[in-house]
């Protein structure tokens, strides 16, 4: 068969489907997005009836999940890094409740930051909850990856993490495909206890869970992921994770590195051949994309065993992603530049699209704020954190999802009246709506702001829980009815805008307003579609 | 057979078009590809890139070393500077002069042109221009993909057979506009080095 040119996102959800998949839940995020938007569009997935949806968050998704495989029936769950975050109160307890049809977490790691707020290393969060990770080096150990982690799912009934990084998640690749698995039937799981985690179970499932970890290492010990190449340079032994083997390589001749190393592609880490390497090398080097997980592990507190070269040390930079350079570097070896930038060239930074309904949205919130002063507004993860940037300068924060809300209600209960949350309508169901009770709740006196685009915009425009539902929500969750304003934002409403946004800032209370118009990019989409759809008609007519 | 490629432009120029032509037509001849894309919130309006990597041998890293690259290809003139370090002594790069201003201290023309015309080898052209004299204006990628082809050691006509197949869904007249485009940019960048 011919190979498959694949994303490493997109040969996951190929393995995935090929593996009997029955159900994928996530929430969007980059660089995640697109294993599960690959599944909601693949032709077999739809014949094969397999489930494949947006969850309102991380967590609804994991929860999702974990009933699926409650089921006896495979689902997979995906989110970027910090989803994981908020997932993790599932995600940790799924690893002592197991898992019974097979179950894999996909946690897409940011390294370098490039569309995220942080680039923490979710190998820890898999470690934490005791639980196998996986870490394809390429592509097509995406795919093979899924296979063999739904079995190994299965084998131990527990869920299995497998983490990849955006340069893996959005990079392109030949994928050959294996034979495809049917999907599991329904099959409840043979002891009814062992999702209850009432604290007698909890107690005995974690007892279990612990006892299984010699065969996790067990399993890393014998798996075809885990690889030691020797080679007769025996001065320096290299352990090189997921990506980091590739940069590595790509440094030498042939790709034949002159120092034994290991290539890590499964967790726990393989115990006998990491002692192999130590034993039988005079220092080691530790190339993972992250944080320092191996070389804290393998220096220990005491580090007083051979030299271990690393993040730790300096040798590689403390954060931000690998690349052939930095490995260059670390081995002494020519560190090529071209020509430097010229100095003319200017940076260019994303901004918000022509057209942008939030354009207008914070040209009249700026205005309306004219006689309140500066350094009021809180603001939330989406297109609309652009409006940090100029020309509009117009929020102070960015944290989490859903912080806008709460962060605006912290700063009133400080005194700070005004204070304004600007968040967009996904990001409102995904983590907002708890927020938005806890302030009306204390009665606090904030002006809530939803931008109401129709749409999760900023991953690309998948549909949004939020939508027709948000001043029901509002109202439901004990928002005065009258002071939840619904404004068209067009410039040709401005005075009538700019009155209510005033009013509202006004109000000593909770109000919601909800300047609501539908993405540039989406309707865009949906015209250019609808258009072909009636060219299609048309010559069929 | 090794060629390493830096597409660079501005989200939503549509460099991943070109990726796509070129990957199709390398894979046709059996070649190794590997393709870094940027997705996520640079796509909108920001600095973009992709690392194009094709070979006849496996290749290893998904993104080119510095220094290393073959060539850089770019749909805007600035943008094609960005990335003169990754650009190996020997590369060339073959740029639009058209400029994408977005921003407000996008620098004067003449002095991005100066710098582009200081590269031992260059190509530069109005691929905006020329696709708009062919009445296509949404064609520039192929001009430029047709002024990149003399250097990319992949056969003229797998790349004709590559917008063939890419573009079919569109339509015939789709096809043979690209196709043209990508004989203009083709023409006008042998007439250049000539």
């Amino acid at each position: 068969m011919q190979k498959l040119l694949l994303l490493g996102d997109e040969a996951i959800a190929q393995g995935a489907i090929d593996a009997g998949l029955s159900g994928i839940y996530a929430y969007p995020g980059t660089p995640s997005t697109e294993i599960t938007e690959y599944v909601m569009h693949s032709k077999e997935a739809k014949t094969g009836k397999v489930v494949a949806s947006w969850g309102a968050n991380e967590k609804t998704a994991m929860e999702a999940g974990l009933g699926m495989s409650y089921a006896g029936k495979r689902a997979m769950v995906c989110m970027k890094h910090v989803g994981l975050n908020v997932a993790a109160d599932a995600f940790v307890n799924s690893a002592i409740t197991g898992a019974n049809g097979g179950l894999i977490v996909v946690a897409a790691d940011d390294p370098s930051m490039h569309s995220s707020q942080n680039e923490q290393d979710s190998r820890f969060y898999g470690k934490f909850a005791l639980i196998p990770i996986l870490e394809p080096g390429n592509q097509q150990e995406a795919y093979d990856m899924v296979h063999y982690g739904f079995e190994l799912s299965e084998k131990y009934r527990i869920p299995v993490m497998m983490r990849i990084t955006t340069r893996l998640a959005h990079s392109r690749s030949g994928v050959a495909r294996k034979e495809v698995r049917e999907q599991n039937e329904i099959r409840l799981p043979e002891n009814l206890k062992q999702f209850i985690l009432l604290p007698a179970n909890a107690r005995r499932q974690y007892k279990s869970l612990l006892n299984s970890q010699t065969s996790y290492i067990l399993e890393s010990e014998k798996s075809p992921f885990n690889v030691m190449i020797d080679n007769p340079d025996k001065k320096l032994g290299i352990i090189a994770c997921g990506l980091a083997y590739n940069y590595l390589i790509e440094n030498f001749e042939n790709h034949d590195v002159p120092h034994p190393v290991l290539r890590i592609g499964q967790y726990p880490l393989p115990e006998k051949q990491i002692r192999e390497l130590y034993d039988s090398c005079d220092s080691l080097l530790i190339l993972e994309d992250g944080y320092p997980l191996v070389e804290e592990l393998i220096r220990g507190f005491m580090d007083n065993g051979k030299p271990i070269k690393g993040r730790l040390d300096g040798t590689i930079p403390r954060d931000g992603e690998l690349n052939p350079n930095i490995i260059a570097r670390a081995l002494g070896l020519e560190d090529l530049h071209g020509r430097a930038i010229p100095a003319i060239v200017s940076s260019r930074p994303p901004s918000l699209c022509k057209g942008c309904p939030h354009i207008y949205s914070y040209n009249a919130l700026n205005e309306a704020l004219l006689t309140v002063g500066r350094g009021r507004v809180f603001s939330d993860i989406g297109c609309y954190t652009l409006g940090a940037l100029e020309p509009f300068d117009a929020i102070n924060s960015c944290v989490d999802m859903g912080a806008s809300i709460t962060m605006a209600k912290g700063a009133a209960d400080a005194g700070l009246v005004p204070a304004i949350a600007v968040i967009g309508d996904s990001t409102f169901t995904h983590s907002g709506m708890t927020g938005l009770l806890d302030a009306v709740v204390a009665k606090s006196p904030i002006t809530v702001m939803i931008l109401d685009n129709a749409t999760t915009a900023m991953t690309g425009g998948q549909d949004s829980a939020a939508l027709g539902k948000i001043e029901d929500i509002c109202e439901a969750l004990g928002v005065a009815k009258d002071h939840i304003r619904v404004l068209n934002p067009l410039q040709k409403h401005h005075e009538e805008n700019l009155a209510v946004m005033q009013e509202e800032i006004a109000y000593n209370g909770v109000s919601v307003i909800i300047p609501r118009r539908e993405c540039i990019q989406t309707i865009t989409r949906r015209m250019r579609e609808a258009k072909k759809q009636q060219l299609i008609e048309k010559s069929e007519a | 057979m090794k060629k390493d490629i830096i597409l660079a432009g501005v989200g939503g120029q549509g460099i991943l078009s070109i990726a796509a032509t070129i990957g199709t037509a390398a894979l046709s001849k059996g070649l190794y590809l590997k393709q870094a894309e940027v997705h996520g919130m640079s796509q909108r309006g920001g600095d973009v890139q992709s690392n194009l990597r094709i070979s006849d041998r496996e290749i290893a890293s998904d993104l080119i070393p510095m220094g290393k690259a073959d060539m850089i290809i770019s749909v805007e003139p600035m943008e094609s500077l960005r990335y003169l370090p990754m650009l190996s002594s020997g590369g060339w790069l073959i740029t639009n002069t058209k400029p994408f201003i977005n921003i407000k201290n996008y620098p004067e023309m003449d002095k991005i042109m100066a710098e582009i015309e200081a590269l031992p080898r260059h190509i530069a052209l109005d691929a905006d221009e020329i696709a708009r004299q062919m009445g296509s204006p949404k064609s520039a990628n192929m001009v430029i993909l047709g002024a990149a082809s003399p250097f990319l050691d992949i056969e003229y006509e797998s790349l004709q057979e590559a917008i063939r197949s890419i573009f079919r869904k569109k339509g015939d007249e789709v096809v043979q506009v690209n196709l043209d485009a990508l004989e203009a940019g083709r023409n006008l960048a042998m007439s250049k080095m000539n």
